[in-house]
């Protein structure tokens, strides 16, 4: 993906295989031979994490189908069969659950990442839209994932995200509608949730390919934000990032085999431990906690159409990021104003999935509303402006200037 | 200017986030019950084998006249890290139940249970279980200690992630239990309500369900409510939970492997690093 192939097999097998479908050279030149920048940090390790908990959720998710039923009489029961009966049954479930969370964990740390170091920036803005829309399908894939348990919260979280779209004037009603497949969330709708379900993470896992495509065209970014320049700027991919990555991964592991062996259920709500229940609703409903902070934008306006603009508008505005942000300094580490309205950003983030958990009364209602305008701020007013008039810090003349200092 | 913005942005965050702290507690009317001991909790954490047997007789002397347990059969009470009964003392269980079923001719006829079936309902079907119960179904036992909690609030569920803190529904089970007490002077309680100092909103439809002496207890423990509602909150967490030791002992095991790798890992990584750096 980088240039001609330098890859030169010895074995005459794999000479002759080489000559008909070139997969070795491929494979060579994208992940062995690729030079990686040689400052990259450990939070550049998630991208490799990702991938890999792509890989844990498919290959548990395709274990689980076998044993699940997507019928309303029968999905609750069916899924308590896996954790009774299915040999570790109990726990291929609690790693699919605790991996989704695990997995928007890791990529909200790869998003944050590439905010602070301009990751987005020319010449990788396709690079970061295919970024947003990998997001997009994780976030429906584990929403209609969360809905197949068919607990209460599954139950109540499919009504209250399906209805979301009959605020769209006009056909809002027939569209709905149609999504569950009746006139209220039953069987039909379950099953294509199942269907779906199974279908999105390939969907997924073929936009991952192109992201990964774009990124060895255009080259990783780096925490200095320079292109490299020389050799003395890069390593080969492996062993150096091989390694690195591998660490990273071996870290991340452990902290989730802390929930899956230790507090499977403390991400989830106990709730969903009780059959889904048409007839009663729950005291509260929440979404899974990677979605609050969305939930919070949507509850803190008033208006229903509104507050479901300004939900999908605060994921849709992350694909204009390139062209908000109009500072030609890249990296937040010679940014000096950038990064302290990058953490207010961060710090808005969290609180607003803190108020996502809280009744939309009161206090938290302003302040739900404070955050939500911060979020939107920070693309449309701080990014732009910031590129006209802050002050950044003089740029290294190179990579390995900035890792060795100027004995280099 | 610099040093302005800077002084203006870290004032906002501070402002923003003692508002945060003076926020009112949330609208739920809950009392957090006590944290009770338990054996299961814990990274090593295993069920006392005598406490869930003391819990099922009394789920099967008190419990089950209401209350449902589907998912479990009666060969569970058999299994590994469970109550600890004998395959034959789980026959003997099952065979106690009348189930439902048909004969050779395709007769309905109520047979004798066997190891691989479920525990049968008390009534024949929700309507029924409504009508008996004043118009809420007892809610089946099966996942009961797992479909209970409790706010934490912040900061408390923070550390709950580090500490392990996973019985909230069995604390929950156990606060109930004892939760039974007259209810204050200015209370208005619904007919057929119960007070009950730790169900949310203190009204429940359940009457006070064990009495202290009323299940005998064959190893002396004390036939206390304190002890009663202790037995039969453990019980139900391993109704819940059947695979909990198994998958602590695993965990453990998976830990080790991988704090050994990731030390590897490192070292390797610091080896072929060493030469660039």
């Amino acid at each position: 993906m980088s240039g001609p192939s330098t890859y030169q097999p010895t074995n005459r097998a794999m000479q002759w295989f080489e000559k008909r479908l070139p997969i070795g050279g491929l494979i060579h030149s994208s992940f062995v031979a690729y030079p990686t920048p040689r400052n990259l940090n450990y939070w550049w390790t998630f991208g490799g994490i990702l991938s890999f908990m792509l890989g844990v959720q498919i290959i548990t998710g395709v274990v689980l189908a076998m044993h699940y039923t997507p019928h309303i009489d029968l999905a609750f029961k069916s899924v308590e069969a896996i954790m009774r009966d299915v040999n570790y049954g109990w726990l291929l479930r609690y790693l699919h659950a605790n991996g989704a969370a695990m997995f928007f964990l890791a990529v909200y740390i790869h998003m944050f990442r590439g905010l602070y170091y301009g990751s987005y920036k020319e010449p990788r803005e396709v690079l970061w839209i295919l970024g947003v829309i990998i997001y997009l399908l994780m976030m429906a894939t584990g929403f209609m994932g969360y809905v197949l348990v068919w607990g209460q919260m599954s139950f109540w979280a499919a009504t209250v995200i399906t209805n979301l779209f009959s605020a769209i004037p006009g056909v809002g009603d027939t569209i709905v509608t149609w999504l569950w497949g009746g006139y209220a969330v039953g069987n039909p709708t379950l099953n294509r949730f199942y269907s779906l379900h199974y279908l999105l993470p390939f969907v997924i896992a073929g936009v991952v390919v192109l992201h990964v495509w774009a990124l060895h065209v255009a080259g990783q970014n780096n925490p200095t934000g320079i292109d490299p320049k020389s050799d003395k700027d890069t390593v080969p991919f492996t062993p150096y990032a091989t390694m690195k990555d591998a660490f990273g991964l071996a870290c991340f592991l452990i902290f989730f085999a802390w929930f899956v062996f230790y507090i499977p259920n403390y991400l989830g709500h106990a709730d969903n431990y009780i059959p889904a229940n048409p007839a009663v609703t729950p005291p509260e409903i929440v979404p899974e906690w990677y979605y609050l902070p969305f939930y919070a934008i949507l509850r803190s306006i008033p208006n229903k159409l509104l507050g479901v603009c300004a939900l999908f508008g605060s994921i849709g505005i992350l694909a204009f990021l390139p062209w908000l942000d109009t500072s030609r300094v890249k990296s937040g580490r010679y940014r000096p104003l950038f990064r302290q309205f990058f953490w207010l950003f961060v710090i808005a983030c969290v609180g607003l999935g803190w108020l996502g958990t809280k009744q939309p009364e009161g206090i938290y209602v302003i302040l739900a509303r404070i955050l939500t305008f911060y979020y939107f701020a920070f693309f449309l007013i701080v990014l732009p402006l910031l590129g006209i008039f802050e002050k950044t810090k003089p740029l290294p003349n190179s990579i390995s200037e900035s890792v060795l200092g100027a004995k280099a | 200017m610099n040093m302005n913005m800077q002084r203006m942005i870290f004032a906002l965050a501070l402002a923003g986030s003692l508002v945060a702290i003076a926020a009112p507690a949330s609208a739920e009317d809950q009392v957090s019950p006590p944290r009770q001991k338990w054996s299961f909790a814990g990274p090593f954490g295993k069920f006392d084998e005598a406490q869930l047997q003391r819990g099922y007789k009394i789920y099967r002397e008190v419990c089950s006249n209401c209350h449902s347990m589907e998912m479990l059969t009666f060969g569970n009470l058999a299994d590994a890290g469970g109550p600890g009964f004998s395959e034959g003392q789980a026959e003997a269980v099952a065979s106690e139940y009348k189930i439902k079923d048909l004969d050779g001719n395709g007769e309905p006829t109520d047979r004798p249970g066997r190891l691989a079936d479920h525990f049968p309902s008390p009534f024949a079907n929700e309507l029924a279980a409504k009508a008996a119960n004043g118009g809420t179904a007892p809610p089946d036992m099966s996942t009961l200690a797992k479909a209970r909690s409790y706010s934490r609030g912040f900061p408390w569920f923070v550390f709950d992630a580090f500490t392990q803190y996973q019985e909230q529904g069995p604390d929950y089970i156990a606060a109930i239990l004892n939760g039974y007490v007259d209810p204050p002077k200015d209370f208005k309680l619904p007919e057929g309500g119960h007070y009950n100092e730790y169900f949310p909103g203190h009204t429940i439809a359940m009457p006070p369900p064990l009495q202290a002496g009323q299940v005998t207890f064959d190893d002396g423990s004390p036939q206390t409510m304190q002890q009663y509602s202790k037995d039969v909150a453990a019980f139900l967490m391993w109704a819940a939970e059947p695979k909990l030791v198994q998958r602590k002992r695993t965990g453990f095991q998976v830990m080790i492997f991988l704090i050994v790798l990731t030390g590897l890992l490192y070292f390797t990584k610091k080896k072929v690093w060493s030469a660039v750096h």
